[in-house]
């Protein structure tokens, strides 16, 4: 039997029994898109969480200020504003040396703001912090410089761009950044007393770094932190304090170190008492790769148990076939049908059925893993759509695989029957 | 050597361990170009003993030789290869492939041998027997008489030794009956050897010996004295 043939006799075989060939490719269909998606959304998520390793570099600590009880919500996302955690705790992170494994600290306040430049203005988010923010978020600048110590320390009125906003700004204008004095105002703040805001001379940009947990690392721009905090937010405080730590072995000791020196800044003498939380960024990710990995699991359980229905549709379907095709099978035989030629048949059959279900299954199952992936980016994820040619042969092999199997006893069957019996059934 | 030579040839049934004896042990030979017909009443074990004759089933006892060697060993695939390559079938009730044009059943047989040019083979058997206008009509689309001639281009086209035909004319009027006896007596005359199974006398005078059977024992074996020549429809004179 050709293969055109097969697909023909297929179709009738269908075309006779819509509604039970409809569930049994269903089955194949759902089962094989599960393989598809599953093994897309393992791709994404592994070049997801890859990314946030490297984007974010690795061995980071973040304290941030309120008490988190079994990782759930700080304190702050109740309205109440924890206003301890200052300039100075980040100093003494830093300076007294009583974390020896902390390459690098540097203080956090973030807000949202309005950036123009002549009559261009766009709404983004500013992130007030000192000079050594790049050594504890690793990335390059595209254009000119971070601030420095001196800029920093100095209160500089300096300004470095993510790239987006520089685009924002500037592209198409053929103008070049640096050099140029923007002017930011905090959304919270009324454009009154300062027309257009507070005037800074861009002095970077940074290379597109895409988006971490949620947050566009692009459309953020950097300056010192006092202005952050005292021209634009209005307050003293600081929102995270983030350590770099030397070696992943040392992070452990480097949370204990730095719990050590807040608890005697902020004078914790009971649980009740803390006002800080030291976040490893680590755990996050692992977190990420908990939800994935169970993601996963699930698509694996339900594509399994997809395919199991389908297989026993198929088996289902491949029974009938063989009693309704019985007196076919006996003048195959009688016209010189060996026992293996007949099994072949009927496998073939269940192969290039299931194999069918597999085709429509793989369409599924890429649009599927595409839906995910704009949901992903949706989400602010850095998401990569990925269908790697593995995952489509292997969709392929398990489509007619499932055939084979479940097509495999009535193929037997099949081959099995008596000629002159087969001849005789009515 | 005999094309078939059956010695002492048994069988019998089995059904929930009891026996039931059907050939008490039959002997006959048949040569190359015979044309004979197996004759007796219903019941008698005319399809049973083609059924052995032609490997589609085994005997219980006896010996069966064909073309000389004894078909005691043989294996489930050569008694395929055999009923693919010496055999041909002709049923009572066509057994032809539905939905399927009479081109591709015709086909049927090659598809399980190594031979080439199945199309021309296929074409060659049709118009043998006069239905060379037919090859693209499906099955459901001719007449009775039409099928079972597509049925015996099937049996011819694979070139067999012998073609076995059981009860060919059972389902037939007498026209489309004279018609199929005529072409099996046409192919006779080019030397192919003819097995016709029937119960009737009429039909059995077709050929040109008669091994009559009744009970599972040979009681009579003999040339046919006056042998029925059928008269061709016109359009098959040729
Ligand atoms: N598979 C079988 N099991 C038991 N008895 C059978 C079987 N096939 C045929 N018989 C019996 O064997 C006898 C001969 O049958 P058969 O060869 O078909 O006769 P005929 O073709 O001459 O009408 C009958 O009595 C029939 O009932
Ligand atoms: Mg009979």
């Amino acid at each position: 039997m050709n293969f055109f043939g097969t697909i023909k006799l297929i179709f009738r075989t269908l075309l006779a029994r819509k509604g039970r060939s409809f569930l049994t490719i269903l089955g194949i269909v759902i089962g094989v898109a599960g393989v598809i998606v599953i093994i897309a959304l393992g791709a994404g998520a592994q070049a997801l969480v890859l990314g946030q390793v490297t984007k974010l570099g690795s061995n980071l600590l973040s304290v941030q200020p309120g008490k988190n009880n079994d990782k759930g919500p700080p304190t702050s996302a109740f309205g109440i504003v924890i206003t301890t955690l200052v300039n100075s705790d980040a100093q003494a992170l830093r300076d007294t040396g009583q974390v020896p494994h902390a390459t690098a600290v540097n203080a956090i306040v973030r807000g949202s703001a309005t950036v123009t430049w002549g009559s261009q203005s766009v709404d983004t988010n500013f992130v007030g912090t000192d000079s050594y923010y790049p050594d504890v978020v690793s990335f390059d600048m595209q254009e000119g410089q971070f601030f420095s110590q001196s800029q920093d320390q100095g209160d500089a009125n300096v300004v470095v761009l993510g790239s987006t906003v520089s685009n924002e700004l500037f592209g198409g204008t053929g103008v070049d950044p640096i050099g140029q004095v923007i002017k930011v105002r905090a959304a919270s703040q009324s454009s009154e007393n300062q027309p257009g805001g507070i005037p800074l001379r861009v002095i970077g940009v940074v290379v597109p770094r895409g988006s971490s947990f949620g947050q566009d690392e692009d459309d953020q721009i950097f300056l010192p932190l006092d202005i952050g905090q005292e021209q634009l937010l209005g307050i003293h405080y600081l929102q995270s304090i983030n350590i770099k730590v030397d070696s992943s072995d040392n992070i452990n000791q480097t949370i204990d170190d730095i719990t050590r020196v807040l608890d005697q800044r902020h004078h914790v003498l009971q649980p009740t008492d803390v006002d800080f939380t030291v976040y490893n960024i680590a755990d996050a990710v692992s977190i990420l790769t908990t939800i994935t990995t169970a993601l996963s699991l699930f698509l694996t359980a339900m594509a399994a148990i997809a395919l199991l229905v389908g297989g026993i549709g198929i088996l289902n379907i491949m029974m009938a076939t063989v009693a309704e095709r019985t007196r076919e099978i006996g003048l195959r035989k009688a016209v010189g049908a060996t026992n293996r030629a007949i099994r072949n048949q009927f496998l073939f059959e269940a192969g290039t059925l299931t194999l069918l279900g597999g085709l429509i299954g793989i369409i599924v199952g890429v649009v599927v893993a595409y839906l995910i992936s704009l949901l992903m980016k949706a989400l602010g994820y850095d998401w990569a759509f990925v269908i790697s040619l593995t995952s489509v042969v292997l969709a392929v092999g398990v489509s007619v695989l499932t055939g084979v199997i479940f097509g495999l006893y009535p193929a037997f069957k099949a081959s099995k029957l008596d000629p002159i019996e087969a001849l005789r059934y009515e | 050597m005999d094309l078939i030579n059956v010695e002492n040839l048994k069988k019998d049934y089995f059904n929930d361990g009891v026996a039931t004896p059907v050939l008490h042990g039959v002997n006959f030979k048949i040569d190359k170009g015979e044309f004979v017909a197996i004759m007796g009443p219903s019941g008698s074990g005319k399809s049973t003993l083609m059924h052995i004759l032609s490997f589609l089933d085994r005997p219980t006892g006896g010996s069966y030789y064909f073309e000389g060697k004894d078909t005691k060993g043989f294996s489930d695939d050569y008694l395929a290869e055999l009923r693919n390559e010496r055999i041909g079938f002709v049923f009572q009730s066509f057994n032809l492939l539905a939905r399927t044009t009479v081109l591709d059943n015709v086909k049927l047989p090659l598809v399980y041998s190594k031979k080439k040019d199945q199309d021309i083979l296929a074409k060659k058997a049709l118009e043998s027997v006069g239905l060379g206008h037919r090859l693209d009509y499906f099955t459901n689309q001719i007449s009775g008489g039409e099928k079972q001639r597509v049925a015996i281009a099937r049996a011819l086209v694979c070139e067999p030794a012998v073609i076995f035909a059981d009860e060919p004319t059972g389902n037939l009027d007498s026209k489309s009956g004279n018609t199929v006896m005529y072409i099996l007596q046409q192919l006779n005359d080019q030397g192919h050897t003819i097995i016709l199974v029937t119960h009737e006398q009429d039909t059995a005078n077709h050929a040109k010996r008669i091994i009559r059977i009744k009970d599972g024992n040979i009681i009579t074996d003999d040339k046919v004295k006056e042998r029925t020549i059928a008269t061709p429809e016109k359009e098959l004179v040729k």
